[in-house]
């Protein structure tokens, strides 16, 4: 997968494994542990939504639908089938692939705005159903006493512990997303974003890798889902809306969404700003949300992780210019 | 049995209507510029509550709070198109999607720190008790929806047919380059489809909020199944948007009084999916001008 994703990988490992011993020395940010357990969890969904929507070129406002599945089918299966978690877990992911898979082959023949309306409509149906199916899922008010995860006998208690693990997982869902882009599907899915028609008269069976990337997105949503439903312990349908899906994508969008760090990065930041700094500002979350979008999409197409080579692209051109003006 | 029947067809109806509105202001856009704008759910809902303050604050009278719903939140919608859409206009469709749908939840979140979470409801347009036919009570608003509804696509199929704008729209829509050699101002016919679009959704609005109250939240619901009404009817047909819009009505007031009233907003998603993944042209619309469209 490239020297240059493997040293990006090492660096954000190293970082992430330090990063707990560092902040809680400082006794103001050492909150900040929970943060990035969230900001892991998110992650797991937006890097899928970033395969589908940077790399093969779909939008998709179901994430936050699979990530509920995820929660539920893991909540249910632990508290009312006394099921292990980690039995849950395979059952959830097996769950969302199945549904993503259903939805799938006929939505992902549509394109652009109707497939985006597809996907939501999906969403709002997913969360009617949660919020509908008292028996099961409990309604409005959601599942509750969701046990934690045991490892070998051990409970997960500390968030230290949940940290590990979160991020554990966030780092081979990462592995196993490079590889897929560095294999025969990943150069399909980019001919397919360059120009599907194109794509298509060279034999590449666009339909059919459209569908895998938005079924893998689904499980690897499923999987956040069910570490979100053991880790708080109480879910609602609230917070599987389409708020949480056009969340999903603005911290695809504010990463940017060609690059799986982009989405990386967007996750980590927007959770920062949505459960640190906003806090505050609670009643005008929506609009700024709604204003990072916008700019982000006008103005900034490419994420914050374009910021760095349109810098140097522009000095690069200044300094060329003034050699020309030299000479 | 055949006063329920009657009770929610009724009722059916006048739901319908106001879906075929809002899907109606969907295809005012669509058919000049092949954008589907996702806050049209949101212009049903300013149109609501500003006509709310209008009347409610301002103590301005009824006829007189609609028109000026109206006529701001056509403004809003002028504003959006002038000052973003028209800078976007060259991007991909992904971008544009994301351009509607952050103007969507600006609005509503500039909604909800203006009005606060509440929902707030209007006086019936005219007063008085509900007229009963055999059984079966139907309210005077609900003639005032259907006469409106009616009123407003009589009015935009004239538009449309006769009158230069209206064929200059439908030139943009058919071919921009075409359009702008004939000596049309595309972007004008652009800015006037917004505008179109948030008059029409303001009225629908307007009309509902006495029957069923209004709220910041309320767009986003109202808006998919207008595009569930639309795409029903097939993208850009008034009248297939008609019979769609009042079908779903009645698909979701039957549902509501037979089986589940808690599912009642899935069966229109439903029929949603349906008609994208079977019948993506819609009901009434050509196959073959379909393939041609980009979705």
């Amino acid at each position: 997968m490239g020297r240059k994703n493997w040293l990006i990988l090492l660096g954000t490992a190293v970082f992430i494994c330090i990063f707990p011993l560092l902040v809680t020395k400082i006794r103001a940010i050492s909150h900040y542990v929970d943060v990035m357990i969230f900001a892991g969890i998110f992650t797991l969904v937006s890097i899928g939504l970033s395969l589908l929507m940077g790399y093969a070129g779909q939008i998709s406002l179901a994430q936050a639908a699979f990530f509920g599945i995820g929660a539920y089918t893991s909540g249910i299966l632990t508290t009312r089938f006394g099921l292990n978690p980690w039995a849950a877990m395979p059952a959830g992911m097996v769950l969302c692939g199945f549904v993503a898979w259903i939805v799938g082959v006929p939505a992902l023949r549509l394109k652009g705005h109707y497939l985006a309306m597809a996907t939501l409509g999906f969403g709002v149906i997913v969360n009617i159903f949660l919020a509908e199916q008292v028996n099961l899922t409990g309604g409005p008010s959601g599942l509750t006493d969701i046990p934690a995860m045991r490892i070998a006998g051990f409970k997960i208690s500390s968030e230290i512990a949940w940290y590990y693990l979160v991020w554990g997982i966030v780092f081979c869902a990462l592995i196993f997303c490079l590889q897929l882009l560095h294999s025969r599907v990943g150069r399909a899915l980019r001919a397919i974003h360059e120009e599907e028609k194109a794509a298509e008269s060279m034999g590449v069976p666009t339909a059919r890798y459209k569908v895998q990337v938005f079924v893998v997105g689904a499980m690897l949503a499923a999987i956040g889902g069910s570490l979100y439903a053991h880790y708080v312990t109480c879910i609602n349908p609230s917070s599987f809306n389409l708020m949480w899906s056009i969340r999903f994508m603005l911290m695809v969008m504010v990463g940017g969404m060609h690059s799986l760090w982009g989405a990386l990065a967007g996750t980590v930041l927007m959770t920062f700003v949505g459960n640190e700094w906003l806090q505050m500002f609670a009643e005008f979350e929506i609009l700024v949300y709604g204003s990072i979008l916008l700019a982000v999409a006008l103005f900034l197409p490419g994420g914050i992780v374009s910021i760095v080579p349109m810098i140097a692209a522009r000095r690069r051109k200044r300094s060329s210019t003034i050699e020309d003006a030299v000479s | 049995m055949g006063t329920d029947f009657l009770q929610y067809t009724v009722s059916g109806l006048t739901i319908g209507a106001i879906y075929a509105m809002v899907a109606i202001g969907y295809n005012a856009i669509y058919s000049v510029t092949e954008i589907i704008n996702f806050a049209q759910g949101e212009f049903v809902m300013l149109g609501g509550l500003f006509a709310v303050f209008f009347a409610g604050t301002l103590h301005l009278p009824l006829y007189a709070a609609f028109v000026c719903a109206v006529i701001l939140t056509g403004c809003v919608g002028f504003a959006m198109d002038r000052f973003i859409i028209e800078r976007a206009r060259d991007k991909s469709v992904l971008s544009l999607i994301v351009i509607t749908l952050a103007l969507s939840i600006m609005l509503k979140g500039s909604a909800m720190l203006w009005w606060g979470k509440d929902p707030y409801s209007l006086p019936a347009f005219s007063p008085g008790g509900p007229i009963r036919i055999a059984g079966a009570a139907i309210q005077l608003q609900a003639l005032w929806i259907l006469g409106i509804c009616a009123l407003i696509i009589i009015g935009l199929t004239l538009f449309f047919r006769k009158s230069i704008y209206g064929q200059a729209m439908l030139a943009c829509a058919n071919n921009a380059n075409a359009a702008r050699l004939a000596g049309i101002p595309v972007g004008h016919m652009v800015l006037l489809s917004f505008v179109l679009s948030a008059i029409i959704g303001a009225a629908a609005g307007v009309l509902i909020t006495p029957v069923s109250m209004m709220d910041y939240d309320r767009g986003a619901l109202l808006g998919l199944k207008g595009f569930g009404a639309a795409a029903l009817g097939g993208l850009g047909q008034f009248f297939g948007a008609l019979a769609a819009g009042l079908l779903l009505g009645l698909a979701e007031s039957f549902c509501a009084g037979y089986l589940s009233s808690g599912y009642k907003d899935a069966v229109a998603l439903f029929l949603l999916l349906l008609v994208l993944f079977l019948k993506p042209e819609g009901l009434f619309g050509s196959r073959e001008a379909a393939r041609l469209k980009k979705y």
